[in-house]
């Protein structure tokens, strides 16, 4: 027997084998997502039922009631939050990638690692001084120091996956620019900037999927002006009533945007989640 | 300042040019400008607050008895370290912790070396696997709760009932459990994204050689990708287990810590005793705690990125 044809029949039931289970086990990890999705379309009669109902009218009447229900101020806030601290995050973390790659500064090793460091504490070991201080400063239940404290969170990741993005840019090409004699900051603004925009695209998109499912310091620091979508969903936490379908309802629109930020920038998700050490 | 960085391990890298010897101070400043902005508000937000707390944690606080502050010495910690409702959370966190690192990392392997394969509509079943850590955790911990784990109408139940298992009632009856089974779901693709980077980081050479020589699948999978995921499991099992012991949202959405205190960890009671008892030399002393073991898992997690670091620089 040749090797070609004992390749191929080895190769090809193991495959379509592969395939199937793969595709198996994403179904069963993606079905709590799906039933959510399913489930908002239903009337509540139908949402909680044993055996449960697969075949039925969709309604949008609970998209309508949710956002009959005040929702939209909620959504405004974490629009707010996400993209007004995403946007700071990128002014921020972009200069201080390039003085961190580019152009180092003394030390640019201390800096890299104090970053990700920060990254790493705990969030309830700060809450209370944090608290104090927006107390003290009029800031509690503001939607400024949430996007602030959402930049902190999140310039960490962005400093490393941007460095990452600087120093895949080809090394000629910054030479010639300088050589050129172009100056500092146009050197910066012509052609490092257009050079790394999918890359800084990337970035934000990743900050501001984790700003927006941030709920931990949004619970604690906001409560009637500046609450965001994830303190709407608290709203669900007790089982009284018939409410499963407008819970699916709500969870649904509060998920969304990250699910749809999150497929787009999946080629990157790995570079963010492991804090630019892994591309 | 060169001499600074020689001194830091192996600092040099291929990629940055020679420093020059000396720079006027000037200088220094002017290529540190572009990096004070975020060093600053990150010092002002993360390390303030942290001094802050180590300040509260030194201090006989509460907020709704303010007669009593004042200086209380490590008082704070010994009624911490001696309470037996921190050390039932202690031993929660690191049940939960373990628990779901370990079952996360074990399907996040298996899924990853699915993956790595080629068949038909991989990239939508990798869409499809990436989608449970995308989902806000607040929502997916409120749709587990009421749509999986509900013991009249919840899918698991369900699901169960086809193999003649009877109703039950998974947060009363099982609440660990049930919170490490809805935090796995979570974090599986968390692993599953870092371990498939390193698979497909493998060269493909090295793994010809290995069949034209004729080794087997599982022997080339053990030695020689399992070698090479080393540092690549090792990070991610260190930044999940950062990042699952902060667990905060499903316990304070599906059980508020209980019933009991079966499933509060250190986050939750913090939290608790911050914003509900207003004990906050305690809630401090905890808070203390909680990062010097953060920084024990942290020093063994930077030193795996710095590796990783090293090698790609």
């Amino acid at each position: 027997m040749s090797t070609a044809t004992r390749r191929t029949r080895r190769v090809r039931p193991g495959s379509v084998v592969t395939g199937l289970l793969a595709w198996v086990v994403a179904l069963v990890m993606f079905f709590p997502v799906l039933w959510m999705f399913v489930t908002g379309f239903k009337q509540e009669s139908q949402a909680a039922t044993d055996p449960p109902t697969w075949l039925f009218t969709p309604t949008l009447e609970q998209f309508r009631a949710i956002l009959g229900r005040d929702f939209v101020p909620y959504l405004l806030n974490s629009l707010m939050a996400s993209v007004g601290s995403t946007a700071l995050v990128i002014v921020l973390a972009t200069p201080a990638a390039y003085a961190l790659s580019l152009a180092p500064v003394g030390r640019w090793k201390d800096s890299l690692f104090f970053f990700i460091s920060t990254r790493m504490m705990p969030p309830v070991a700060i809450i209370l001084p944090l608290y104090l201080m927006a107390n003290n400063l009029g800031l509690l239940d503001n939607i400024t120091m949430l996007s602030l404290i959402y930049t902190v969170m999140n310039l960490p990741i962005a400093v490393w996956m941007i460095r990452s993005f600087l120093l895949e840019l080809p090394k000629e090409v910054l030479e010639a620019a300088r050589v050129d004699g172009a100056a500092f900051g146009a050197e910066i603004r012509r052609i490092i900037l257009p050079m790394i925009a999918p890359g800084l695209a990337a970035t934000g998109l990743i900050c501001f999927i984790f700003a927006w499912n941030e709920f931990f310091f949004a619970v604690s620091l906001t409560s009637t002006n500046a609450p965001t979508v994830p303190v709407f969903l608290t709203g669900f936490v007790t089982s009284e009533g018939l409410f499963l379908a407008r819970l699916s309802a709500a969870a649904t629109m509060a998920a969304l945007p990250v699910i749809l930020a999150g497929w787009v920038a999946q080629k990157w998700l790995v570079r963010g989640l492991s804090l630019g050490a892994v591309k | 300042m060169s001499t600074s960085l020689a001194a830091a391990p192996a600092a040099t890298s291929r990629r940055r040019a020679p420093e020059p010897p000396k720079r006027t101070a000037a200088e220094r400043w002017k290529r540190r400008g572009p990096l004070l902005p975020a060093l600053l508000i990150t010092i002002l937000l993360t390390q303030l607050p942290l001094l802050g707390t180590l300040y509260y944690s030194l201090r006989s606080q509460n907020l709704l008895r303010p007669e009593t502050n004042g200086f209380a010495g490590l008082s704070n910690y010994a009624t911490v370290l001696g309470d037996e409702y921190f050390r039932a959370a202690v031993v929660n966190t690191l049940v939960l912790t373990a628990s779901t690192v370990v079952l996360s990392m074990a399907l996040g392997i298996a899924f990853a070396v699915l993956l790595d394969k080629k068949f038909l509509g991989r990239g939508v079943v990798r869409t499809l696997l990436i989608t449970p850590f995308l989902v806000m955790p607040a929502a997916a911990a409120l749709l587990w709760k009421h749509a999986m784990f509900n013991p009249l109408f919840g899918m698991l139940n369900w699901l169960l009932s086809v193999f003649g298992v009877d109703k039950i009632d998974w947060v009363s009856q099982f609440p660990m459990p049930s919170i490490v089974l809805m935090l796995t779901w979570q974090w599986t693709p968390f692993m599953m994204l870092i371990v498939l980077a390193g698979l497909q980081s493998q060269s493909t050479e090295i793994l010809e050689a290995a069949r034209v020589d004729g080794a087997g699948a599982w022997a080339t999978f053990r030695r020689i990708t399992l070698p090479h995921l080393r540092r690549f499991i090792e990070l991610a099992i260190l930044l999940g287990s950062i990042f699952v012991v902060q667990t905060f949202d499903p316990i304070f959405l599906i059980t508020q810590g209980g019933p009991g205190q079966a499933t509060t960890n250190l986050p939750f009671l913090i939290y608790q005793t911050t914003f509900r008892a207003f004990e906050v030399g305690e809630a401090a002393a905890a808070g203390v705690i909680v990062v010097v073991g953060t920084i024990v898992i942290a020093t063994f997690a930077l030193r795996v990125i710095s590796s990783l670091f090293q090698e790609e620089t």
